[in-house]
């Protein structure tokens, strides 16, 4: 640069402690990304919901059910269930505000390498779902003197299938979120799939058995269970994610990579 | 320096920007001028790599955008104002961008100085801005970085008077200090106050470039004369064309041609200088065939 010495061009002022040519570390970008998710009040909204969701419905089922029959795996499993709700959604909204609010133009042009934005998000999913589940354990772990089942079927393995499922819940959610670019669009799908498949079920009743191998939800909900799946189960959680969570995270990466930033 | 090499971006059948080639250079403002629809947006999302060249490159200070690898500290980008998530207050949209890019906190204040933003306009949610606010915003975001270049579609949009003499003011000074700034419009005025070089788009293609005096000194001369039609005839018959504007003539000659024309005829001039409806006839007359509406001469008053 010709005025490279020169103190007062643009880009002279920080010559000095110059970092002008350091590419962002992907460390900075998923840092980048939590924070896109907390800092507004929609997104800290959701945060919330789901932290207190989670407390709540622990001190409701502890108040109105019965303590003698629940222990650690049921509170856990009870705090899966609003959870496999608001972390896809949470998931969804990582990548669809990049186009419905057109954050992207500013994203894109900072990073002009879609591939990168989009691992940084998918890291700062798999943040918030670790961030829900310790939130969650936590709470069960607190509570569980007070149950009657206490610590039983609780290992480390039924432990990582809980997380296994309620990660899946959000990959699928950030999947569809990738492939629609619509945050309407992607909660839409991502709640009306399983209710198709459901009713597919049981319109279709000779079919149940071939269905087993597409009903994401079953396959996921035997993850909660303390008894570990068996081969044909997991089998069926294989080709249901294969179908619902890999197909369209491929096809919307195809998409993000390609669609014009506008 | 901003290099654009015969850029061509089509949607199916329909041609947006079709084989541009301009050079917008270091220590220069260059308007990139041209009605609505013209393709500057497309030329400039392609030039950051927000939509795909079908061919031909660009290249900034020698290097694609893809290739800078912290493009925020090298090129400042304000492409729409509006882009911007509402519920973020002012001050966050550039934290985050300041995170982005590895800048100080400082700098998100040293900007929204400069862009006279105050401390409380920046703690508001970007949906309670104005569009002049919006756009001030966009502007303090292009500069966080301090880049040597600044591409800027329609800066201009939403600011009152004062802003838009704020920032002109503002890219006059960078350019002078060396920076290299693209600016777009689809306002004559705004450009011609502004820019050194002018490059003219229409319909995707580039009808008119170069530095805006040059612009200027091939639009002829104005001619009023008493005699207007003695005048009008006279000059056909020496060949010399003239244009009807308001109440006189553009002719395509010299002031002094004219002037020794009427003289020999005896007609009475009552204005004679170099045509100065300048840029504006001349945009109007370069877009003319490639804009959606069209114009009858009338208009070029």
């Amino acid at each position: 640069m010709s005025h490279a010495l020169d103190l007062t061009a643009p880009g002279g002022a920080h010559a000095a402690d110059d970092n002008r040519d350091r590419r962002p570390s992907f460390g900075r970008l998923v840092g980048v990304e939590l924070r896109k998710m907390a800092d507004t009040k929609a997104g800290l909204w959701l945060l919330a919901v789901v932290a207190i969701v989670t407390v709540a419905v622990n001190g409701g089922v502890l108040i109105w059910g019965n303590r003698d029959d629940l222990g650690f795996s049921e509170l856990l499993a009870m705090s899966g269930v609003p959870q496999s709700f608001l972390l896809p959604v949470l998931a969804i909204l990582l990548v669809t505000q990049e186009w419905g609010q057109r954050t992207g133009l500013a994203t894109f042009t900072l990073t002009p390498h879609r591939g990168r934005i989009v691992a940084a998000k998918l890291v700062a999913a798999l943040g918030f779902v670790v961030g829900a589940l310790v939130i969650a354990v936590a709470i069960a772990a607190v509570l569980t003197p007070l149950t009657g089942h206490g610590w039983d079927g609780v290992t480390v393995a039924w432990l990582g299938r809980v997380f296994l499922a309620i990660f899946l819940g959000a990959l699928q959610g950030f999947a569809f979120g990738a492939l629609l670019l619509s945050t309407a669009f992607a909660i839409v799908a991502y709640f009306a799939v399983p209710m198709v498949v459901s009713i597919v079920a049981q319109v279709w009743t000779s079919g149940t058995e071939k269905l087993q191998w597409i009903d994401f939800g079953t396959a996921k909900g035997i993850l909660y269970d303390t008894a570990a799946p068996t081969g044909d189960q997991w089998g069926h959680l294989a080709t249901a994610t294969l179908l619902w969570v890999v197909v369209p995270f491929v096809a919307g990466i195809w998409r993000i990579q390609r669609t014009e930033v506008k | 320096m901003i290099k654009v090499e015969n850029l061509t971006r089509t949607y199916g059948d329909f041609v947006a920007v079709r084989d541009v080639s301009f050079v917008a250079r270091a220590g220069r403002v260059t308007g990139f001028l041209g009605p609505n629809g013209a393709g500057k947006s497309t030329t400039m999302r392609v030039m950051v790599g927000l939509t795909a060249p079908t061919s031909g490159t660009v290249t900034l200070d020698g290097r694609r955008y893809a290739d800078l690898p912290n493009p925020g500290r090298r090129v400042g980008v304000l492409l729409d104002a509006s882009a911007q998530h509402g519920g973020r207050t002012g001050r966050e949209v550039l934290v985050i961008a300041a995170q982005t890019m590895g800048l100080p906190k400082e700098r998100v204040d040293e900007v929204l100085a400069m862009v006279s933003l105050t401390p409380a306009e920046a703690k508001r949610r970007v949906k309670n801005y104005s569009l002049g606010m919006k756009q001030r915003l966009g502007i303090a975001h292009a500069l966080l970085g301090d880049p040597e270049i600044l591409i800027l579609d329609e800066p201009a949009n939403g600011l009152d008077p004062a802003g838009i003499r704020w920032m002109r003011g503002l890219l006059r000074d960078y350019a002078d200090r060396g920076g290299t700034v693209l600016l777009s419009s689809h306002l004559l005025t705004e450009v011609q106050l502004i820019a050194d070089d002018i490059v003219m788009i229409g319909r995707g293609e580039i009808v008119a470039q170069g530095t805006a005096s040059e612009l200027v000194a091939g639009a002829g001369t104005y001619v009023r004369a008493v005699e207007k039609e003695e005048l009008a005839r006279v000059a056909a018959e020496e060949g010399i064309a003239l244009t009807p504007v308001g109440d006189g003539f553009r002719g395509d000659a010299e002031a002094v041609a004219i002037g020794r024309l009427a003289a020999k005829h005896q007609i009475t001039l009552i204005e004679l200088r170099p045509a100065d409806g300048g840029l504006e006839d001349l945009f109007l007359e370069l877009t003319a065939d490639t804009q959606r509406e069209t114009f009858t001469e009338g208009v070029m008053a």
